[in-house]
């Protein structure tokens, strides 16, 4: 099958209306960690309408190259032409790993294009590694080295899975945003850049965008938040949410909530914590009144230090938590804000 | 109108996830259900039948018992069920399932295949794309509005911040969010039918333009190096107090010793 | 002798539990408190077909068994019982005697609807006067050219008011025996909402099942078609009987449904409830309560599947349903009270759900025939 043909790290740049999307810089980030165990390097994917300004950023957060697929028909996100350039550009170039963020274009992107190139893709990684298969040598089959072993949560994050794809290339994951560290930029680095088009032939895959909608913004991104004041179904009103805003602000933190308030329409999705939200990783969580199901643990299960409010001593929060209150979060919250208003002011 | 709605049988985390003694998943004790984005997409299938007329088969991959699943859905309203249930399929990865199932839809007539986005036991979210690749299909993901327009779909398509009115020629593919809708209850009547009517199984030798070589645990280019379920992380310190203030006051202890204020 | 369900009834009870959990449980407070009756719930268990579950298809009902009827009474109770006994009267008391006693028309316009939910049915026949004597009714209704003429009041009927159509029984002749003892004949007839001359009296407040709509009818020179007399004349009374054997499979998984809802709330306070360091569920004391109470509601539960089984399968079944409801009343009477027990302090309070199963159950021992009808018909059998 010729796997030692296929060379290099390739990461997918997302960009949405020609600005770059995070997830692009974070898998630049592991994409180098991953090019220096295998000595080679990495190759952003860039793939849009008048896009070639994207490309010193790309190589600002460690892009060794720029693969550059320009053309008017990708202009808004569509499935076919962008798993037409994409899979054309892994067809062309070979890469051994392929890296598309896990949203909601790559969650699109990517299992078009690995079914397109035959090959497989593990979904929403978030651990990374350069190792061999099968991870102990097992007698009768050869052992395989400098493979990417894929780890990710499966079930809601219960449990836990290592994935390798030793026979097939390239290697392809999509990648949980938010997991993966990137690098401090590089002022003034540059890429090689190679422009590479395709050619765009419409037909019957390809669907016509009626409309762009885009949600109006005035949240806060909680991805981004050092302290989360997080309420679930037992806040028990959106006006008791009145309650978390004043907690969080004395601690410079942002509301955020679980699924149950998102849909009694307290607040909107954009603050949902979890599974079907987002994976937030803050210095202090604060979960109150959240029962603690395991789509909402996942979300938030690695912030550095977790605080569970809740009047029923046996939720599952509390096996997360670092610091459990169990009582009336009326009384506790107002208390605590009051507590700590005061301590600042000290 | 034909629509061919796939679903998936999944453990049920909502009644509390078991775990074994030893901290590995306990699957036997879960109760199964439809997985629930699966059921948003039949239940939009169920609309378009009851608003333009259209006849629903729905079709899992799975063992035996996931009849269960295809029976609730007739139930609740689809035509017909298909079970493909075969010992050669077991162990599928995305995308030897993917091709599984794209090898039964080959034997049927229809103008849209709906999935659900992803289910609640893989959370993979590529078998619907997967499917649509090996049909030809054009596929439209994450489905937060169905609505048919002479031989097109016009369907939002939802993204992180926005949204797009996407138009497609039919046949295609469209995979649905449990946000789409409240799916309907079952009839006692839907039931009774459901049982009544014969399910139809399909095995390996009834998958149309498929090779072995892509079909199930052999078939399956992705491999699970190393599985375990997760260890739930050590429970904390519960604080003591027997008012809120007490606790209140223990609370912001922890956060002096930890230097956070 | 297989004591498992079948999947199609396994399916149907998973139903119903859904159902009850999301649509019913989060009202069943409001709905005893306010005493209103839950129009909206009624409109989704139309909508979902639980209005006709043991009627025909082509009578617009589910074609499903009696088995499947009574778990749906049953799951609704666990979390409102008067959600349970709309259903209940509708469904045994109303439609039940129509497609045993009707003519194909009266199917057809009747039953048709009721089983599709868009009308709901009522059944009169205890009076002022008349309860557990039921010969005691003075209710009558004569000929008049194409009309019948009813005058005369029914009181404590279930889905008063709210109902469109109710199952009437009068008095309509009476003849002396050989002896000169004079004999009431009753018949049964349909009655529908708006009929001239029928309007209803106050509606009772009551101790339990407070949302369910109980009213008096009350008939001034009520004028009815010729054609809504129910079965033969003269046969009233075995019609009336034999509906309630019947209705009291209904309130019999009323009943059941109460004791088992009550024992679940019991399971989980005594796990969460600590007193003396402990939960209360690690008492000793407590878990033989419970116990106990698990035993005897599925006893309970058996007699009252054995009695719907026998509804679908024998043509008389009074003993059988005077059994199950006999039992199933008294569990609920009894695991409520201990539950309540269990509870302390907090069982005292309504914003827990168990002191309202225990003033539900309370009226599962009273109405269609009460604890000591149901001995007199059960040892009637024996001793006859």
């Amino acid at each position: 099958m010729g796997l030692e043909e296929y060379k290099g790290v390739f990461v997918f740049a997302q960009q949405v209306d020609n600005v770059l999307d995070g997830v692009a810089f974070e898998l630049l980030g592991k994409g180098k960690d991953l090019a220096k165990d295998l000595n080679t390097d990495v190759t952003a994917v860039l793939i849009g309408s008048d896009v070639k300004g994207l490309v010193d950023e790309l190589a600002e957060y460690g892009a060794d190259k720029v693969i550059v697929v320009d053309d008017p028909e990708l202009k808004d996100y569509r499935t076919e032409p962008y798993a037409h350039a994409l899979a054309s550009v892994i067809n062309e170039y070979k890469p051994e790993i392929m890296l598309v963020g896990a949203t909601a274009i790559g969650r699109d992107l990517g299992p078009t294009v690995s079914a397109r190139v035959a090959t497989g893709l593990t979904a929403d990684c978030t651990v990374l590694e350069i190792g061999d298969f099968p991870i102990n040598a097992v007698a009768g089959q050869e052992q395989k080295h400098n493979q990417l072993l894929m780890t990710r949560p499966a079930f809601g994050g219960n449990t836990i899975a290592t994935i390798a794809c030793p026979d097939n290339r390239p290697q392809m994951a999509t990648v949980r945003p938010g997991v993966m560290q990137k690098i401090t930029p590089v002022k003034g680095a540059k890429a090689e850049v190679i422009e590479y088009n395709p050619g765009f032939t419409p037909n019957n895959r390809y669907v016509e965008i009626l409309n762009v909608v885009k949600a109006v913004k005035n949240t806060a991104n909680i991805m981004d938040a050092k302290v989360l004041v997080s309420g679930g179904r037992g806040v028990g009103s959106k006006e008791n949410f009145k309650m978390l805003e004043e907690l969080a602000e004395v601690l410079g933190g942002t509301v955020s909530c679980s699924r149950a308030a998102v849909e009694n329409g307290w607040l909107p999705v954009d603050l949902q914590v979890g599974q079907t939200g987002k994976t937030v990783r803050p210095q202090i969580y604060f979960a109150i009144g959240i029962s603690g199901a395991i789509q909402h643990v996942s979300g938030m299960e690695d912030s550095d230090l977790i605080i569970a409010i809740n009047k029923d001593e046996g939720a599952p929060i509390f096996d997360v938590a670092d610091y459990g209150l169990v009582g009336d979060l009326n009384k506790i919250v107002p208390a605590l804000t009051k507590a700590l208003k005061a301590e600042m002011a000290e | 109108m034909k629509i061919v709605v796939c679903v998936k049988q999944v453990p049920d985390t909502k009644g509390g996830v078991k775990f074994n003694p030893d901290g590995t998943l306990n699957r036997a004790a879960m109760l199964t259900i439809m997985n629930p984005d699966d059921k948003a997409g039949l239940e939009a299938a169920l609309r378009l039948k009851d608003q333009y007329g259209a006849e629903i088969t729905v079709l899992t991959m799975g063992l035996p018992k996931a009849d269960e699943v295809l029976r609730e859905a007739m139930a609740m309203g689809a035509d017909k069920g298909i079970l493909v249930t075969d010992r050669v399929l077991g162990g599928a990865d995305t995308w030897a399932t993917s091709t599984t199932i794209a090898g039964a839809i080959r034997n049927l007539d229809y103008d849209l295949v709906i999935t659900g986005r992803q289910a609640i036991d893989g959370d993979t979210a590529q078998v619907g794309p997967q499917i649509a690749e090996h049909l030809g299909l054009p596929v439209i993901s994450y489905a937060q509005d169905i609505k048919v327009e002479g031989d097109s779909v016009i369907v939002q398509r939802q993204y992180e911040d926005r949204y797009h009115e996407v138009k497609a020629k039919m046949p295609c593919l469209i995979t649905a969010l449990s946000e789409l809708n409240e799916p309907r209850y079952m009839t006692p009547g839907g039931i009774f039918d459901a049982y009544d009517n014969e399910v139809t199984v399909w095995g390996r030798a009834d998958l149309k333009d498929v090779d072995d070589s892509n079909l199930g645990l052999k078939g399956s280019p992705t491999k699970i190096a190393k599985a375990s379920d997760k260890v739930p992380k050590g429970a904390g310190e519960m604080l003591k107090g027997d008012s809120p203030e007490e606790l209140v006051n223990a609370l912001v202890g922890k956060f002096k010793e930890k230097h956070i204020i | 002798m297989d004591f498992s369900l079948d999947k199609k009834h396994e399916m149907a009870r998973t139903l119903f539990k859904e159902f009850a959990e999301n649509e019913v449980k989060p009202l069943a407070q409001e709905v005893d408190e306010t005493e209103v009756f839950p129009q909206g719930t009624v409109d989704k268990m139309a909508k979902y077909g639980f209005m006709g579950i043991p009627v025909p298809k082509e009578y617009g009902g589910q074609g499903c068994d009696p088995l499947t009827y009574v778990m749906c009474v049953e799951e609704l109770s666990k979390v409102c019982a008067t959600t349970g006994v709309i259903v209940s009267a509708h469904t045994s008391l109303c439609i039940d005697p129509i497609m045993t006693y009707g003519t194909e028309e009266q199917k057809k316009k009747y039953v048709t609807p009721l089983a599709k939910g868009e009308k709901l049915g009522a059944f009169g026949l205890t009076e002022p006067g008349a309860g557990t004597d039921a010969q005691g009714c003075q209710t009558k209704a004569v000929l008049d050219g194409d009309e019948w003429v009813l005058n005369g009041s029914k009181c404590f009927i279930t889905n008063g008011k709210v109902a469109d159509v109710y199952i009437v029984i009068a008095i309509t002749s009476i003849t002396e025996d050989k002896r000169g003892r004079k004999k009431k004949n009753f018949s049964a007839f349909i009655v529908e909402k708006g009929a001239p001359g029928f309007s209803f009296g106050t509606k009772e407040k009551k101790m339990g099942i407070r949302g369910s709509s109980t009213y008096e009818l009350i008939f001034e020179d009520c004028r009815i078609p010729k054609e809504n007399l129910l079965g033969p004349e003269g046969k009233g009374f075995p019609i009336a009987m034999h509906t309630l054997d019947g209705g009291r499979i209904g309130i019999a998984s009323q009943a059941l449904g109460i004791a088992e809802g009550a024992l679940e709330r019991a399971i989980e306070y005594t796990k969460e409830r600590k007193q003396f360091g402990r939960s209360i569920a690690q008492q000793q004391n407590t878990q033989f309560k419970l116990a106990d109470m698990a035993a005897r509601i599925e006893a309970a539960q058996l007699l009252v599947y054995k009695a719907a089984m026998a509804k679908a399968t024998q043509k008389v079944y009074s003993v059988e349903a005077a059994k199950a409801k006999l039992f199933a009343a008294e569990t609920a009477m009894a695991v409520t009270t201990e539950v309540v027990q269990l509870f302390g302090g907090y069982g005292y309070i309504r914003e827990y759900d168990v002191e309202r199963m225990m003033r539900d159950a309370k009226i599962t021992e009273i109405y269609e025939g009460t604890s000591e009808v149901q001995r007199m018909v059960i040892s009637g059998a024996l001793l006859k």
